[in-house]
This record gives structure tokens, sequence and C-alpha cells, in this order.
């Protein structure tokens, strides 16, 4: 137990690690010099060369990998290019809308998945269990820009149910901003309850074979008791471990929702960075969420072990 | 794909068959390929006729599924646009498949690059889809082939992880220690001993991925960071119409129909090859 923590822990360092490289190799492999880049066609070779050395572009390659490990190691990610300001205040001035999106749309997701993926499994095979498969298919193929413009132009602008778009205005109050995440929640939670609906179905199938389900059953206990006592319970540890695999899906599906009904969160802030070329919000936004994503699977794996007593490593 | 037939084992066919919605989806995916490739060769599509009179028509009459705010015909464009959104979901199975495929046979082979690569695949897949392809095409330039580049970078570990566990497997097995001891090179091993028997998953995958990239590829054109507007994609169409979504909603739909339509039934096609191929992981699903 201890040896596979240390094994886990090790490992996550490593790959936290290869992640900082590759986010550090992939903004050098940009054409040209990026403090020419950053100064446009109009700057003088003089203005180019002071601002390089204001950068450390001027040092060797390995020292600025270096000081960009340690940097990165104390938390400083650069400086934002366009906005001036250091990275990491800068997504942390945007990570509420995304945070709370991602939050909500989880939920909405399991609300919608579990429940039809534990009935599809216990009705393998009926007319049910394959429209819910063909259906979640089809809420992972249509891609969310397309379910979330219509119901912005149908469910918001026409028939004002919701915000179409924003997120409040400046000043808004918390439940204000609250109300403008529920159609984004409910577009990007429709997208992500395919894999969940998925996964839950194919581990209640799983555990419905088990000995005990049909020792339960043997006993002469009510259908309604297996189900709810025994297999719910064991079906729902799997479950733990489909909602850090969702994590990406959810961070991809937050830039392209964002985007949809223009909400200023690290979604929104990465799709402008690329526009605007402001290589160090993109570089940190990768960093922040690799190691997120490196973590959230870190700590589902630990919790799937402090609940299900039988998973020894 | 369905020319595979020829390496599979008998009933084929039946399997992949066995449920009709896969016919009807190959027949479906069939349909919009050949739309989209035959149909303006054939010039029966003209969408760069311009007319500002018809500009904004609803679908139906002259213009079956519109004219958009050019007055071009939004069914010829969509034909024209879908040869680029399928030729990027077809160029990136292809090519992630062939770079995930050299990766997860060294991986699988050498264990010195195994540890090296093995985490290397881990870090890869920490970055989001989206996420890693908007930064590489921002980083590269939004061109059709660097659009592949990309999506092919983000994908290609999916297969390397795929080869390398099923190499991990079949390296082991008697036919290959016979081969071994009869001196056969560890490159003709690899290519004709294990390539051969794993190339069912990495088929299912490749079709699965071809799903995915439409479909992110659709995602970066939306959000106008992937090809260059000239040569249009599906994305693209529904990122132009998103300035009349109160006036001509179909600009917005019809487009996006097609990107449903098309990465639904590759994925219904490739959980029949999944069916065919490989009935060890069918019977889990």
């Amino acid at each position: 137990m201890r040896s596979y923590l240390l094994r886990r822990l090790v490992g996550m360092i490593i790959v936290v690690f290869l992640v900082l490289t590759l986010a550090f190799i992939l903004v050098r492999l940009a054409p040209g010099d990026p403090a020419s880049l950053l100064l446009g066609p109009d700057a003088t070779p003089e203005e180019v060369q002071s601002l390089r050395v204001r950068l450390g572009l001027d040092r060797p390659i390995l020292v600025q990998y270096l000081t960009f490990l340690a940097n990165a190691l104390q938390g400083d990610l650069g400086r934002s290019l366009f906005f001036d300001r250091p990275v990491t205040e800068v997504l942390a001035s945007r990570a509420e809308p995304t945070i709370f999106l991602a939050l909500f749309s989880l939920l909405v997701a399991l609300v919608i998945a579990t429940p039809i993926g534990i009935w599809a499994a216990y009705r393998r095979g009926s007319v049910l269990d394959q429209t819910s498969i063909t259906t979640a298919m089809l809420a992972a193929s249509v891609p969310s820009f397309l379910t979330g413009l219509i119901f912005q132009r149908y469910l918001a602008t026409d028939l004002g149910w919701f915000p179409a778009s924003g997120y409040g205005g400046v000043g808004a109050d918390f439940g204000t901003r609250m109300w403008h995440l529920v159609l984004p929640s409910i577009t990007l939670g429709i997208t992500n309850s395919a894999l969940i609906l998925r996964f839950t179905r194919a581990s209640m199938l799983d555990i419905l074979g088990e000995d005990y389900v049909r020792t339960a059953r043997a006993k002469g206990m009510t259908e309604r008791r297996v189900v709810l006592r025994h297999a719910l319970k064991n079906a729902g540890i799997p479950i733990i471990t489909v909602v850090g695999l969702t994590f990406a899906l959810l961070i991809s599906g937050a830039v392209v929702t964002e985007r949809v009904f223009n909400l200023p969160g690290m979604g929104n802030l990465v799709v402008n960075a690329v526009l605007r070329r402001d290589y160090p919000v993109i570089q940190g936004t990768l960093i922040v969420v690799a190691t997120l994503y490196v973590l959230v699977n870190l700590l589902t794996d630990l919790l799937y072990l402090a609940v299900d007593k039988r998973v020894k490593y | 794909m369905a020319g595979s037939s020829t390496t599979a084992a008998p009933g084929f066919r039946k399997l992949m068959f066995q449920r009709p919605s896969v016919a009807v989806a190959l027949a479906v995916f069939v349909a919009v390929v050949a739309a989209c490739f035959l149909v303006p060769a054939l010039g029966l599509a003209e969408p760069g006729g311009m007319s500002v009179r018809n500009r904004l028509t609803p679908p139906g009459g002259e213009y079956p599924l519109g004219a958009d705010a050019f007055g071009r015909d939004v069914l010829g464009r969509l034909m024209v646009s879908g040869q680029t959104s399928l030729g990027i979901g077809l160029g990136v199975a292809v090519l992630s498949s062939v770079v995930g495929i050299a990766i997860g046979l060294i991986a699988g082979f050498f264990r010195r690059a195994d540890a090296a690569l093995s985490r290397l695949i881990d870090a890869m897949m920490a970055f989001p889809d989206i996420l890693l392809a908007l930064s590489l095409v921002a980083i590269f330039g939004g061109t059709m082939l660097n659009v592949i580049l990309a999506l092919s970078i983000v994908y290609a570990p999916r297969i390397a992880r795929i080869v390398r566990a099923s190499t991990l497997v079949i390296r082991e097995l008697p036919y290959v220690e016979a081969a071994r001891a009869l001196g056969t090179r560890t490159p003709t091993i690899m290519v004709t001993h294990v390539l051969r028997n794993i190339l069912s998953p990495i088929m299912v995958q490749a079709t699965f991925i071809f799903a995915y990239a439409m479909l992110a590829e659709a995602g970066l054109s939306f959000l106008g960071v992937g090809v260059d507007p000239r040569t249009p994609t599906w994305g693209i169409m529904v990122n132009e119409g998103r300035q009349y979504i109160d006036t001509a909603f179909f600009l917005i739909l019809f487009p996006g129909i097609a990107i449903a339509l098309s990465v639904l039934s590759l994925q219904i096609v490739g959980d029949g090859l999944r069916d065919a191929l490989d009935p060890k992981l069918a019977k889990e699903s």
C-alpha cells in the first residue's frame, strides 16, 4: 500500500515535469522571435534587443529552460504579453466561471447518465437499453457548439427562459452569475453524459453477473432490493473513475461552450490568447490544466482505494 | 474500411452487420462521402456563385438548404466544405495511427525506451484534446496540413497506448519466441509477427479517431483557429452562420447536422468493426 502510494507519487511528479517540459518546448517551436513578434513589425532592432534581454531570450536555451522550471515550481508562469500581468493572476481572475461550469455540467451529466445507465444494464437488450445507447452515441456526436447554439436561439432568445450569453455584467451578484451558467452547464452536461452512461452501464453489467447478486436473488430478496442495495452500492465505485476521465472532456468542452455563451472563463481566455499570440497565457493554461488533470486522476484513484476494500495494490 | 474483409476471419460480414444500425451507418457515411466528393466533381454544385439578391433565402425551391449571406447555395457549399472536414478526419486517422504504431511498437519491444515513452504518453494525454490542438495550431499556423499535424499529435498517444499493450502480450507468445530462435531480426518480428496481429484493434481505434478528429476540427474552426476560412469546413460554416443566429438559423443547423451525421455514423461503424474484429472487447460493451 505504502509502496503503491510512493510509486504513484513519483510517477505523478515525473509526468508533471514532462508536462512542464512539453509546454516549454511547444512555445519555443513557434516560428519567429517572440520579442519581435510581440512588438510588431514597426519595432526598431534596439527595442527588440532590449525586450529580448528583459525576457531572458538572449541567454542559452538550457539556462532559459532551468529558469522556466524553477519559476514554474514557485508558481510563476511568466507574464501575459497582452495584459502585462502575471499569467497566474490572469488565470485566477478567469477561473470562477470555468470551475462552476465544470462542476455543474458534471452534475448534469451524472444526473442524466447514472439512472439511465443502471436501468439500461438491468434491462439489458431491451428496447430501452438499445435506445439509451444510441441516444448516448448521438449526444457524443453532436458538436457541443450546435447544442449550445440551439439552446441559445430557442430557449434563451425566443422563449426568454434563460440569459442568452455573458456572465451578468460587472458587479453582478453570485446568484445572477450562476443563473448565466444554467444553459452552458446543460449543454456541456449532455455532451459528457454519453461517456458516463456507457461506463455506468458496463460496470453495472459486471456487477449484476457477480455471485453475491445471484445469492441475494436466491435468498428470495426482492429485485428492487437486489438492485438498490447490492448492485448499486458497488456500481458507484467505478463511477468515481469516470469522473476523473471526464475531466479532460469537461475542459475541452468548456473551451467551446464558453465561446458559445461568451463566458469570461479560462476557455475564452485561451482562445483569445491564441488569436492574440499571447504565448505565456497559452503555456500557463496548458500547464495548469494538465497538472490538474494528473491530480484529479490521482485523487480518484486514491478515493477508489479508500472506498473499495477489495482493491489492493 | 470495407476492403478489410479479406484480412479478417470468416464471418466478418455477419459479425459486423449483426446489428442493422451498422449497415445503415455505413450506408450513410458512404453517401456523405460520395456527395462531398462526386457531386462537386461532376459540376452539379456551384457553391461559388454569389447573388446578393438571394442572400439568406430560407430552405426550399431553388436552394434546397437555403442560401447564405452572399447568396451562395448552402447545399453546394456543404458538399465542398465536407471535402476538407472529411479529409482532415481521414488524414488524422492515418497519420496518428502511423505515429502511434511506431511509438507503441518501440515502447513494447525495448524495455529501456518503454519507461520514457510511457511517461511521455501519459504527459501528452494529460492535455485536453481541443486545448492542445488549439495551442499547436496557434504555434504552427492555421493550414489544413497543420491542423492534421496538430490533431495527429493529440491522438497518436491513444494508438500508441493500445499498440504498446498488445505488443507486450504478443511478444511473449510462442510463435514470436520461435521466430526469434530462428534468428529473425527484431524489426522483422515487429512488423510481420506483431504488427500484423494487432491491426484489428488499431483499425477500430482509427475509426473512432476519424470521428473525434472531425469533431475536434469542427471545434477548432468554430473557435476561429482552424484552417484558412477560404477553404471552408463545416465548422467554419457554423462559425460564419453565428452572425445570423436569430434570422437564418439554418446556416448553423445544416453544417451542424452534417458534422453530427458523419461523426455518429463513423462511431456506429467503429462499434460494428469492434464487434467483428475484436469479439473479446465487444463483449464488454
